[in-house]
């Protein structure tokens, strides 16, 4: 990608935050909001953890309109 | 920087994607809207009903509620993981300030998450889809979402690498190239759908895709902005001399 455009020193005056402090909130968050994606996106599609339909129905729109395969 | 500015940052990245979530609801309300109602009224001219039987949440609720839920929650989430990519990015793609990191994060997840599935497995409206075939084409769309992504992250550490041998001009060409040609051989290889029915308009169609591009695209460009805004004001303390008050939130 273009932002890959690196000088081999960084000069920036940027200290990148090291990855030990960030893991336990990029794993966490991360996992919560993928949870989210997946019931916006995909619940009630082609896999169902909750039955029925209201899911689905409820986002249909926001669905389809996000660009999710809907049905 | 320790978890303190983590926190700050995903905070932050949540509220853009909020606020980016709203500005595309519009988008979606007013662009997309008109163009689900005409495919379902073709959907159910052809007594195709959806959910079977009772209607178990009512159009109106589906286009104000249900719509702005699916939007805004999209928005939030998608705003957060961006926010902890840019925690990961920052200071380690280059040169680039927190404003310019935000940017960057921004368009690759437009184009990664969204330009690049979408041009393989494009979003159709309610009369379009052979409920089928769902099973198959969630799948689909999910793995070229996440191929897309976990290319484009390769291409950014072989840029990284080539960097210092080639130049950053040419090791990004060389990185961009490796990426394009992958994708593209993706594109080749996986299976597509054609489940266009004949009676669904051309213009109905095309309309309902460049909606969900401009939905995406609105929700991308403002998170960039407003999230780089907020970052530079976070992280830059120099630039924001005029307003102390911030001051405790860096540390």
């Amino acid at each position: 990608m273009a932002q890959s455009a690196v000088p081999a020193t960084e000069a920036s005056g940027i200290t990148p935050i090291s990855a030990k402090p960030l893991a336990p909130w990029a794993v966490f968050f991360g996992i919560l909001m993928l949870v989210l994606l997946y019931f916006v996106g995909a619940e009630q599609g082609a896999t169902a953890l909750i039955s029925g339909e209201g899911v689905h129905e409820w986002v249909h729109d926001g669905r389809h309109l996000l660009g999710f395969p809907c049905h | 920087m320790n978890s303190l500015s983590v926190r700050a940052l995903l905070v932050r990245g949540m509220l853009a994607g909020l606020v980016a979530g709203g500005l595309a609801l519009v988008v979606a309300y007013f662009l997309g809207e008109s163009q689900v109602d005409a495919a379902i009224a073709l959907e159910e001219a052809h007594s195709h009903d959806h959910g079977g039987g009772e209607e178990l949440v009512s159009r109106t609720m589906q286009a104000t509620g249900g719509l702005a839920t699916g939007v805004l929650v999209f928005g939030v989430a998608a705003g957060g993981i961006a926010a902890l990519v840019f925690c990961y990015a920052l200071g380690r793609i280059g040169a680039f300030g927190p404003r310019a990191t935000a940017a960057l994060v921004a368009g690759a997840a437009l184009l990664t998450v969204y330009v690049v599935p979408f041009l393989k497995y494009p979003a159709n409206p309610p009369a379009v889809g052979n409920p089928d075939t769902i099973g198959r084409r969630t799948t689909l769309f999910f793995l070229m979402v996440a191929l897309s992504v976990l290319l484009a992250v390769a291409a950014v550490i072989i840029g990284k690498r080539l960097a210092p041998r080639l130049g950053n001009w040419n090791a990004s060409i060389a990185a961009v190239a490796g990426f394009v040609v992958l994708i593209g051989l993706a594109y080749a290889f996986l299976p597509s759908f054609d489940e266009v029915g004949k009676d669904v308009p051309a213009t109905l169609l095309w309309e309902f895709r460049l909606s969900t591009l401009a939905v995406q695209a609105t929700l991308w460009s403002t998170f960039g902005i407003v999230f780089g805004h907020l970052t530079e004001r976070l992280l830059t303390p120099a630039t924001r001399a005029a307003a102390p008050h911030t001051a405790g939130a860096m540390s």
